[in-house]
């Protein structure tokens, strides 16, 4: 009796302890277009044991949802790399990667440099990098020609026809544009509010000119393409799409530099399916794979020759966008210090508050 | 067991899923709202305990005056949605037939089905500069060059009074429904017209319904988000859109919770100045009707 007993109870117990070993599932924290479906099918098909859970998010409330459950919820989030040194100090949500689990040889090494540097905290690497792309200016040359600084949305000829997000990046650029350097001004933060009191007052002027706040790519493309608007800042993968349905919609590099972002991979600090995190890591940068993500996100991987993975219409589109004096001119996003961020929203919602007119 | 205990647990049982509910998603992340707006921060991963969230909202003009354009803005939503609610109502309850009230009724309800985000891009296809509307109206040659009705506070008041209407008219429907029709008929033998029937009569005796219509109509556009973001300018701000800033863009959660208590506290406040002002109570109202 006793010995059927704990046999039940041992058959009972590898019941229980198989369950999680056969179906883990990898819980991935990225950007919209950056899981395309195609692309989950075939890991799940690669890797039978491992079923992926995808959250749609942006840069800001990825760092919420972690900081809300201190690093819980997901295995694997795709922060923009200037967001993981303060958001790590502050809140204490990502863990260390384990290097020698990455492929890192197929990584771009500048890239994979630059985001080492931005994101070692005691020694510790806390991210790589993945796709890698820019801010800049989108303008139908049909119809204005000549915009090729941040600047010249304010230009009064091109008057309620042009839009902008009221986020950090157009305070960036329009700090660039006034022969600043915001970047540089990080380190002391005094100078910085300096900056974006002056930023804020041409933001302010500027905004009767603004048809509206732009929100999301969807309605930035259709103010684009119904030509109420035509020129705006905007993402280089937004320009991209919409080049491939309107050929005189390209994208242009604003003459201070276009901003640079680089999307990376990261550990939240109480993620439970690590490995299943690094094979998603090595998965998505062999190359046929790179080629579906890419042609998906309209970004650029991370990995040596990642231009060239990208499908024909958008090579052209950056093509056409791109000089590579352009693209020695990147601005890449500095590390956010802590406190920046508040400093940068309360400038945003001065803007908002104005009323363009006073 | 006593035919009492048997009585009292089964009072308990049907009252603890009521508790839980108020207890878990109520109280308690309150209290955990409430902790969070007393800290102020005061270096990374450092926080000392006090009101400065509280005491910056009320220096930095941008805030409060968000907070009292939100208000008022809710306040004419819903003087709008009575106005238009009333006769609806009034239709459905006594003018219809017992079958056309029904569909009547399913008609209102139709636009829920839908979620909010939907209806918001459903008002943007139609309100845009190269939108339905305007398009039409160019079409007939009413206006020469396209026109934006989209991206200003009317569009917005537009979208929340369609949105919130049905909250206005269930209330109404069900109060003006328990009033009996000779009461009406002996308000006019008496020699009232119209107009006095409806202010001496109709009105006292939809009271209760009106209150709880407004109440929850103004609650209900004071705390909207999508609606006022989608639809609105460059320059309408809103509310909650300062507190989504706050708790997302600029990772302050200590002035986000800050400001969730004071949208609350102002919400109450205009609720107990609108009860006080037309002399109503909760008690002879909405736990009424």
């Amino acid at each position: 009796m006793i010995t059927r007993l704990a046999i039940a109870g041992l058959l009972a117990a590898t019941a229980i302890a198989a369950v999680p070993a056969q179906a883990e599932t990898l819980r991935l924290l990225t950007w919209g277009s950056y899981a395309p479906d195609e692309l989950v099918k075939k890991f799940e098909a690669k890797y039978p044991d491992i079923t992926v859970e995808v959250t749609f998010s942006n840069n800001e409330e990825m760092i919420a949802k972690l900081r809300a459950t201190g690093g819980a919820g997901f295995d694997l989030a795709q922060p923009s790399h200037d967001r993981i040194f303060a958001a790590q100090q502050e809140y204490n949500i990502y863990k260390p990667l384990d290097l020698s689990k990455i492929e890192t040889s197929k990584m771009q090494s500048s890239l994979l440099d630059g985001v080492k540097a931005n994101t070692t905290i005691d020694g510790e690497v806390y991210a790589v990098p993945h796709q890698w792309g820019t801010s800049g200016l989108m303008t139908n040359v049909s119809m204005a020609p000549d915009v090729k600084a941040w600047g010249d949305l304010c230009d009064p000829a091109y008057k309620g026809k042009t839009s902008m997000r009221l986020r950090r990046t157009i305070l960036l650029g329009t700090a660039f544009d006034m022969g600043e350097d915001p970047f540089a001004a990080y380190a002391d933060l005094d100078k910085y509010q300096e900056i974006l009191d002056k930023v804020a007052d041409k933001l302010i002027t500027c905004k009767d000119n603004i048809k509206a706040y732009w929100k999301g790519g969807d309605d930035l493309s259709a103010m684009m393409l119904s030509g109420e608007i035509v020129a705006s800042e905007t993402w280089d993968s937004t320009a991209y799409k919409l080049f491939g349905e309107n050929p005189d919609i390209v994208f242009v590099p604003p003459k201070t530099g276009a901003l640079a972002w680089i999307d990376t991979f990261a550990l939240p600090r109480k993620g439970e399916a690590d490995d299943a995190a690094y094979k998603w890591i090595n998965f998505v940068l062999e190359p046929d794979n790179v080629k579906m993500m890419s042609a998906s996100s309209g970004a650029i991987a991370a990995v040596e020759g990642g231009k060239d993975l990208l499908p024909d219409d958008k090579k052209a589109a950056v093509n056409a966008a791109f000089t590579d004096a352009d693209i020695d001119n990147l601005k890449f996003f500095a590390n956010i210090p802590p406190g920046v961020e508040d400093m940068e929203g309360k400038t945003l919602e001065k803007i908002k508050a104005a009323t363009g007119a006073e | 067991m006593k035919q009492t205990d048997i009585k009292r647990l089964s009072l308990y049982l049907l009252f603890a899923p009521f508790a839980l509910w108020i207890a878990l998603l109520i109280i308690l992340p309150h209290l955990g709202m409430l902790y969070i707006s007393l800290r102020e921060k005061v270096g990374p991963r450092v926080y000392e305990f006090g009101f400065e969230n509280y005491i910056n909202f009320f220096n930095e003009p941008i805030y409060w005056n968000t907070l009292l354009r939100t208000g008022s803005m809710s306040l004419l939503v819903t003087v709008l949605a009575l106005l238009l609610g009333f006769p609806i109502a009034y239709y459905i309850a006594k003018i219809a037939g017992n079958r056309t009230r029904g569909a009547l009724f399913l008609m209102c309800l139709i636009p829920l089905w839908v979620s909010d985000l939907i209806r918001a891009f459903g008002w943007i296809l139609l309100l845009r500069e190269t939108g339905v509307i305007s398009s039409s109206l160019q079409w007939a040659g009413l206006i020469d060059t396209p026109i934006e009705f989209l991206y200003n506070d009317a569009a917005v008041i537009m979208g929340l009074v369609y949105t919130v209407i049905l909250f206005m008219i269930v209330p109404l429907v069900s109060t003006l429904d328990g009033m009996d029709n000779s009461m009406i008929e002996a308000g006019y033998n008496l020699g009232g017209n119209g107009p006095t029937v409806l202010r001496r009569i109709i009105i006292p005796y939809a009271m209760p319904g009106i209150v709880a219509g407004c109440i929850v109509v103004f609650m209900l556009t004071a705390g909207s988000y999508l609606t006022p973001i989608l639809l609105g300018g460059k320059n309408s701000s809103w509310f909650t859109e300062q507190i989504y800033d706050q708790f997302i863009t600029r990772y302050n959660w200590e002035a986000g919770a800050a400001f969730g208590f004071l949208l609350l506290g102002f919400t109450s406040f205009v609720v107990w100045a609108g009860l006080r002002l037309t002399g109503q109570t909760l008690n002879s109202t909405v736990a009424k009707s």
